[in-house]
């Protein structure tokens, strides 16, 4: 009785030693990564902030106006006025939707396209 | 274990043949047997103490040697406990009142010099001088070969810079992490948020403190650790200051300028949505301010809070509301304007002669001094320096800015009658453009008290009444007949209905009197003015229109278009729907909504 109870509390001696260690090693892993996510964090936080920082300044309103001057002749931008307000009864509203029926287009619509004609010639 | 017994047979018996007594046998052997286990007992007890001295030696060793590692290295956070990189940068970034980047920081890198790691001085210097022109070869080279141990070389690096200095590879020249702030709006909003530079220098960081401005007043909560990098934020709208800034630059210009100022402000809250103060600098850059001369001449200036002027005219309307306030008169009474008024030895002009008499709106529209100045010495002088206490003209403004308290507005040092006079009409009495608006506001918001601020405000915050709902509708309606047939007939906005008051100061000569051919023009505006919304005030320094044939000064010809541009610029942006005659458009919209 005493034997065996020596040789299980030696085998749980050697048990909890082998645990100790392995998780000695699992926590300095855990560690590690957590120190590199924390300075991964940092630099993305430091890059986040360069980054906000030049979209303000790209952003700049002094930048935006000279780039709508620039621009001009594609996008037309110009300040808002007040005359830009309008009433609701000034819009145009989308008449009635009118049915389509493609029957209704025999013959009258010349539809032209590329054709491919028997013999493999190509017409325009 | 054998025991020796106490009382052997053998030498009993042997005692007895000799007559000796046999118990003393038996007491020298209860002796022995007690000095062997006392012998035991003791061995037993030393080693036990031993043990324990060993132990206590050995744990006091263990506390001294943990001890001794604490005290010699140096403190690392703990990892397993930390809860993250909380602490973003060490100053809080300022916003608009959108939420865009007014000012933030950059990482960067000082550069600085350790001479005795050189290799080779001299070479340094001559490529760091290449990279850096402002710098001086000669003191360079001098402090590189002498006895220095360190020195600074530059506070602040461009990467590109970096780069080259990287490149020279000496090692002696080292670079320190920097955290810099940056104004990415360059000039606009530059008088309000100031400026930073750096405090106490280490070679591994810098404190970065505000010298001016908001980045000044707000230096503590801007480097709280405890706000978590939670921006500050502001009530100017970048998009408006924006906006204002061009039309403010191009009117000061056209009217040949030499400074300008504007602030819009919300009548209800006292926010400053705009604050504008020309010419300006450029906070990145932020230069150093004039040793000798007119401060104000400096572009630190802030016009809108550090100028005190004589704001003119614009003061009219104060006399005249607090004349309709207390009962004296009504909009419709006719008041004496017969010139030239004669006070002791003072005498009081109308720009033009107005005739006899003229009603107080009448006053207002057509801007009579000698009008203004009689409801004033009705009023007397006492009640009119508490009403303009009441105002906040006796004090600073309270804005959050570092320079708001060094404003003190000038005021007579005696009050006699001639200085409520002159007073009702702007004159003797200089406040800034800031105190201006936030009278204006209480005038036109329906009479409650307001304090400007450059905080976003959450709500309305009613202040202590100061003149009745009706004397503000009055005055309204007195501010808005200014702009359709008075003095400012040029700040006919399309839609906005705005209402104002122009006024035309002449500047005091530093040496007492005033100038003849310059100006302060002010033109003290609000919209819509049916239910004012804004309060809008331009301030124009020595402006002169010459598309006449005399240069013309006065503020309806100067700051009057300057501020309607504005006005038409701005109110759109400001989400002002323009109340617009759509001829028969709006008959449609009224017979549907009847």
């Amino acid at each position: 009785m005493r034997g065996l109870f020596y040789t299980v509390s030696a085998l749980a001696v050697m048990g909890l030693g082998y645990w100790a260690y392995y998780e000695n090693y699992e926590t300095q892993d855990a560690l590690r990564t957590a120190s590199a996510l924390q300075s991964e964090i940092g630099s993305s936080r430091e890059t986040m902030s360069v980054l906000a920082a030049e979209w303000a300044y790209l952003n700049r309103p002094e930048r935006l106006r000279d780039l709508a001057d620039l621009n001009f002749p594609d996008l037309e931008l110009l300040p808002i006025t007040p005359d830009q307000f309008g009433d609701v009864a000034q819009v145009t509203f989308k008449g009635p939707e009118v049915e389509f029926d493609p029957n209704d287009l025999n013959g009258a619509v010349d539809v032209r396209g590329n054709y491919l004609a028997e013999d493999g010639e190509q017409y325009p | 274990m054998i025991r020796t017994p106490l009382r052997p047979l053998a030498r009993i018996l042997h005692a007895r043949q000799k007559g000796e007594n046999p118990d003393k046998i038996e007491r020298d052997n209860i002796r022995a047997r007690h000095e062997e286990m006392r012998d035991k007992m003791r061995q037993r007890a030393e080693s036990r103490l031993l043990f324990v001295g060993v132990f206590f030696v050995i744990a006091f060793m263990l506390v001294g040697a943990r001890m001794t590692e604490l005290a010699s290295t140096e403190a690392v956070e703990p990892q397993a406990s930390a809860s993250g990189a909380k602490i973003v940068a060490q100053r809080s970034d300022i916003v608009d009142r959108n939420g865009r980047v007014l000012a933030t920081n950059l990482i960067t890198n000082s550069l600085y010099a350790q001479p005795h790691l050189m290799i080779e001085p001299e070479r340094a210097a001559n490529e760091l001088v290449a990279i850096f022109p402002d710098l001086d070869l000669e003191r360079l080279k001098k402090d590189f070969t002498g006895s220095r141990k360190f020195l600074w070389i530059k506070k602040k690096l461009s990467p590109e810079q970096l780069q080259a200095v990287h490149e020279i590879g000496d090692p002696g020249l080292l670079f320190g992490p920097r955290e810099m702030r940056l104004y990415p709006n360059g000039k606009l909003a530059a008088h309000v948020l100031g400026g930073a530079s750096f405090g106490r220098e280490g070679v591994h960081s810098a404190e970065v403190i505000g010298t001016a401005g908001v980045e000044k007043s707000f230096d503590e909560f801007l480097r709280d650790p405890a706000m978590d990098g939670a921006p500050l934020r502001l009530s100017l709208d970048m998009t408006i200051q924006a906006a204002s800034r061009q039309v403010l630059e191009g009117g000061m210009k056209l009217m040949n300028a030499k400074g300008a100022t504007s602030i819009l402000m919300d009548v209800h809250t006292g926010e400053v949505v705009s604050m504008i103060s020309l010419p300006d600098f450029d906070p990145n850059t932020r230069p150093n301010g004039l040793i000798k001369g007119d401060p104000s001449d400096s572009p630190l200036f802030n016009r809108a809070v550090q100028g005190v002027y004589e704001l003119g005219s614009t003061f009219k309307i104060f006399a005249a509301a607090q004349a309709l306030e207390v009962g004296l008169v009504n909009p419709n009474t006719m008041i004496n304007t017969k010139g030239p008024m004669q006070k002791g030895r003072h005498r009081i002009r109308d720009f033009h002669d107005y005739g006899p008499a003229l009603s107080v709106t009448d006053i207002i529209v057509k801007s009579s001094n000698i009008g203004t100045a009689r409801m004033a010495l009705d009023i007397g002088a006492k009640r009119q320096k508490e009403f303009l206490n009441s105002l906040g003209f006796f004090e600073p403004t309270p804005v959050e800015l570092v320079e708001a308290p060094g404003a003190k507005p000038l005021l007579p040092k005696r009050w006699a009658d001639i200085h409520t006079m002159t007073v009702s009409y702007g004159h003797g009495m200089a406040a800034s453009p800031l105190h201006l608006a936030a009278a204006y506001s209480t005038m036109v918001n329906g009479g409650t008290l307001v304090k400007p601020t450059l905080l976003k405000q959450e709500g309305i915050e009613k202040g202590p009444r100061v003149i009745s709902e009706r004397t503000s509708a009055q005055a309204r309606s007195m501010l808005r007949q200014v702009v359709q047939r008075g003095t400012a007939s040029f700040a006919r906005v399309e839609g906005y209905e705005v209402g104002g008051k122009t006024g035309t100061a002449d500047k005091p000569k530093r040496r007492g009197g005033y100038h003849k051919d310059k100006v302060i023009a002010t033109f003290a505006s609000a919209f819509p003015m049916s239910d004012p919304k804004y309060v809008l005030i331009v301030t124009l320094d020595e402006p002169s229109e010459n598309s006449g044939k005399k240069p013309r000064r006065t503020a309806g010809w100067t700051a009057v278009p300057v501020a309607a541009e504005m006005i038409r610029r701005t109110a759109p942006l400001l989400g002002l729907r323009p109340a617009l005659d759509r001829g028969e458009l709006s008959r449609v919209v009224n017979t549907a909504s009847r």
